[in-house]
């Protein structure tokens, strides 16, 4: 059988506490995006898009949904024999059961994974950003510099540096240092959460961590540092392309805005298509009285009032006279008749009720949490 | 006992026959079989019929391939879209067969010659129907309504309320179902029950005719097994009272297709809890810009639309430009109706381009056909 020279491992366990109401019942990489998607299909289309086809997904909070939706990765066409999506809770063992402490120690906690994979790199991922990159071309970076682990970064504005892992890299892009959330950053290239690491260094630096009981387990603040106090060959990989973090309600909406524009930032099809599963559903109708504009619309929709500037998810309703601007309907969300729904995310299978308002502002979106029915009389919805 | 049912319809496998008569509607089955004709923005006529037979509980189904067989095969491929990609039974192609003896056209041939795969499968009934018919039915229903006539053979009928042209098996019924009279018609008159090409009976019974009539001289299974023999067996006549579309002329589709604009319709089909479903695309849901202005239409995921667009079925990937209006259209997959262009009562098969400030015009009884890859 072919041999794996890169695996692909998703750090899918997060609770996402930031993105409130919308994470109480799932776990944030299934946390639904841009009309169709979730989370996670942008890391699994990426990888499948790079030719990667081996992909562990660690899971841990709420991961139902989560696992149901992964199913054998079909819908990523990443079940191919012998490879695909390998979902990787923590388990029990023989001296009892852990919890995942950490990043690196999610990774430590499925070695034995890894070894019978036997990859010569290790591509780790995170389960909550937006973008579409070619891994491919990262590893390429990362052989030709004989690095023993490059991490992708981004330039971010210099006001949102501190919310940010920060590199101080060379002009060869060797990575000098490395701060988590500074204070007074040095530089504003910041971690995207990508790391490729070899193997065997990797495995190295896990073992060591795990005996080490003052760690917390993390990549950024515990293995990047020890690998660079040891003064390793780490790199950075720039990436210029679209890139958002979506870990909370504001940068969520905002993502979804901007695939609203005339030209989006980036594309959903094309070479670099993003999968996700595709439910039976009618193509969506507009009404005699719709009115929709700037706006994305899934299948099963019926839309009968005006939509401008919304993106909406698959089976949603929306009744006559009704008014949607600047919000995030998910599916088999239903709004009824004169209601109004203005910068507001409203999660699945809610119901704002016939001439309910949920109105939130830019810096405060509205949210109504996933099966939650808003009537007239409760008045306007604040975030949840 | 719940789950009984579902152990009963497991014992029916499925037969998909697509050799209608296309003569009514050639520019769409030019390339295609009537089945394979797409329908409702998504979909190909076949996909409700095998949407039917999988939702009920059907998981053995054969396709008998007509002669243009390479739209079935790109468009079912495995069968995993329906479920029917399965380790056991599943879906099964069933070529069509040249003989020598090549006047003898018509679907018989071919039932007879792939009657051993009727024979050996381990189903006892045998679900018989045509691929271009639009509807969402509970096949079990016709099962128990077949088990407790005592039928030989059941039809599943729909009573038509208007006029309608074209080829069609007409029947009479007594109270009981039971069938008085079975007959070809080239028009239907109001009220009148009509065969939705649906045809249940013992895989013992259908091996048995398929033999009978070819072995006699027969050619066409329905006049020469069915209709000819009628008075040989006890035939039942199942209504079905849901929305049913016979798709057999351009005008029976382009109508058709103009009734998904009713919400009543589209929900009754649609969403009631039995999906249908089709060779999926990962496409991205559809992007309306600033200028877009669409009312009582149908809009499939992929397409990007900046015109105007009012009473219209737009398929899968489709673009409508700055400017555009279209108006009472059926446009298929990934045509390009580009800006100013204006397009109404047209019918726009596949990979249509219509340039900049094209005017292109049918009438609202006779639409104009644009055939596929075409560029005006």
């Amino acid at each position: 059988m072919r041999r794996t020279e890169c695996l692909a491992m998703i750090l899918a366990g997060g609770q996402g506490s930031r993105l409130g109401a919308l994470t109480k019942k799932i776990a944030k990489p299934a946390v639904p995006f841009g009309g169709k998607y979730r989370i996670i299909d942008f890391p699994l289309s990426n990888c499948a898009n790079s030719g990667i086809d081996k992909v562990g997904v660690l899971t841990q909070y709420r991961p139902l949904e989560l696992h149901n939706y992964l199913g054998t990765g079909e819908a990523w066409d990443l079940d191919e024999k012998g490879g695909g999506v390998f979902i990787l809770p923590p388990y029990a063992r023989e001296k009892g059961a852990d919890w995942y402490k950490g990043t690196a120690d999610a990774i430590y906690q499925n070695l034995n994974f890894i070894e019978s994979v036997d990859p010569d790199y290790i591509l780790i991922l995170s389960g909550d950003h937006i973008y579409t990159m070619d891994y491919s071309w990262m590893l390429e970076f990362h052989k030709k510099n004989k690095a023993e682990a490059t991490i992708g970064v981004i330039e971010v504005p210099w006001e949102e540096a501190p919310r940010f892992g920060i590199m101080d890299t060379g002009t060869d892009g060797r990575i000098n240092a490395f701060e988590e959330k500074p204070a007074k950053p040095q530089s504003n290239l910041a971690s995207m959460g990508i790391y490729i690491f070899n193997r065997k260094f990797l495995v190295r630096y896990l073992e060591e961590d795990a005996k080490d009981n003052m760690s917390s387990h993390d990549f950024g603040k515990n293995i990047i540092p020890e690998m660079l106090a040891d003064k390793a060959k780490l790199f950075s990989y720039a990436f210029d392309g679209y890139w958002k973090d979506v870990g909370t309600i504001e940068s969520l909406w905002q993502a979804n805005m901007d695939l609203l524009q005339d030209e989006p930032p980036f594309s959903l099809d094309g070479v670099w298509r993003i999968y996700s599963s595709n439910p039976s559903l009618p193509p969506h109708y507009l009404g005699k009285t719709a009115k929709v504009k700037r706006s994305m619309i899934n299948d099963g929709s019926m839309i009968f009032g005006e939509v401008e500037n919304s993106v909406l998810f698959a089976g949603v309703r929306i009744g006559k006279g009704a008014r949607v601007k600047n919000s995030v309907i998910m599916p088999f969300a239903v709004i009824g008749e004169n209601a109004v729904v203005e910068n507001a995310i409203v999660a699945q299978n809610s119901e704002i009720m016939d001439g309910a308002r949920v109105a939130g502002s830019k810096g405060a979106i509205a949210v109504v949490p996933e099966g939650e029915v808003v009537s007239a009389e409760s008045g306007n919805k604040q975030v949840g | 006992m719940p789950g009984s049912e579902w152990m009963i319809v497991k014992n029916v496998m499925g037969i998909v026959s697509l050799q209608g008569s296309n003569k009514e509607i050639q520019e769409l089955a030019m390339h295609r079989p009537l089945g394979l004709i797409p329908f409702g923005g998504r979909y190909r006529l076949i996909d409700f019929t095998l949407s039917s037979m999988v939702n009920s509980g059907i998981g053995h189904v054969g396709i008998m391939l007509p002669d243009k067989a390479r739209s079935i095969l790109d468009h079912l491929r495995s069968g995993k879209d329906w479920d029917l990609a399965r380790r056991h039974d599943g879906l099964f192609y069933l070529p069509s067969v040249k003989t020598e003896n090549s006047a003898r056209e018509g679907d018989l041939k071919n039932f007879y010659y792939n009657i051993d795969f009727v024979k050996y499968s381990n189903q006892e009934y045998v679900l018989l129907a045509s691929g271009n018919i639009v509807y969402n039915i509970d096949f079990s229903n016709v099962l128990r309504f077949h088990q407790n006539t005592g039928a030989d053979i059941t039809a599943v009928y729909n009573v038509e309320t208007s006029e309608q042209q074209g080829e069609s098996i007409v029947m009479e019924t007594a109270e009981n179902g039971l069938v008085k009279d079975i007959a070809q018609k080239e028009i239907v008159y109001e009220d009148t029950k009509v065969s939705m090409g649906i045809y249940l009976m013992s895989k013992k019974l259908f091996v048995g005719i398929v033999r009978c009539a070819y072995e006699h001289g027969g050619s066409d299974f329905l006049l020469d097994a069915i209709i000819r023999q009628a008075g040989n067996y006890s035939i039942y006549g199942y209504e079905h009272r849901g929305y049913v579309a016979r798709i057999t002329s351009t005008a029976s589709y382009y109508k058709a297709n103009m009734e998904m604009l009713r919400p009543e319709i589209w929900q009754g089909l649609f969403m009631g809890g039995a999906p249908i479903y089709t060779k999926t695309k990962d496409e991205v849901p559809v992007q309306y810009k600033d200028t877009a202005l669409v009312t009582n239409s149908l809009v499939a995921n992929g397409c990007i639309v900046r015109g105007e667009v009012e009473n219209s079925i737009l398929f899968r990937g489709v673009r409508i430009g700055r400017g555009a209006k279209i108006r009472n259209c059926i446009i298929m997959q990934k045509c390009d109706l580009q800006d100013n262009s204006l397009v109404e009562n047209v019918i726009c098969d596949k990979n249509v381009i219509i340039t900049k400030d094209k005017w292109l015009k049918g009438a609202p009884n006779y639409p104009f056909i644009v055939s596929k890859n075409i560029v005006i």
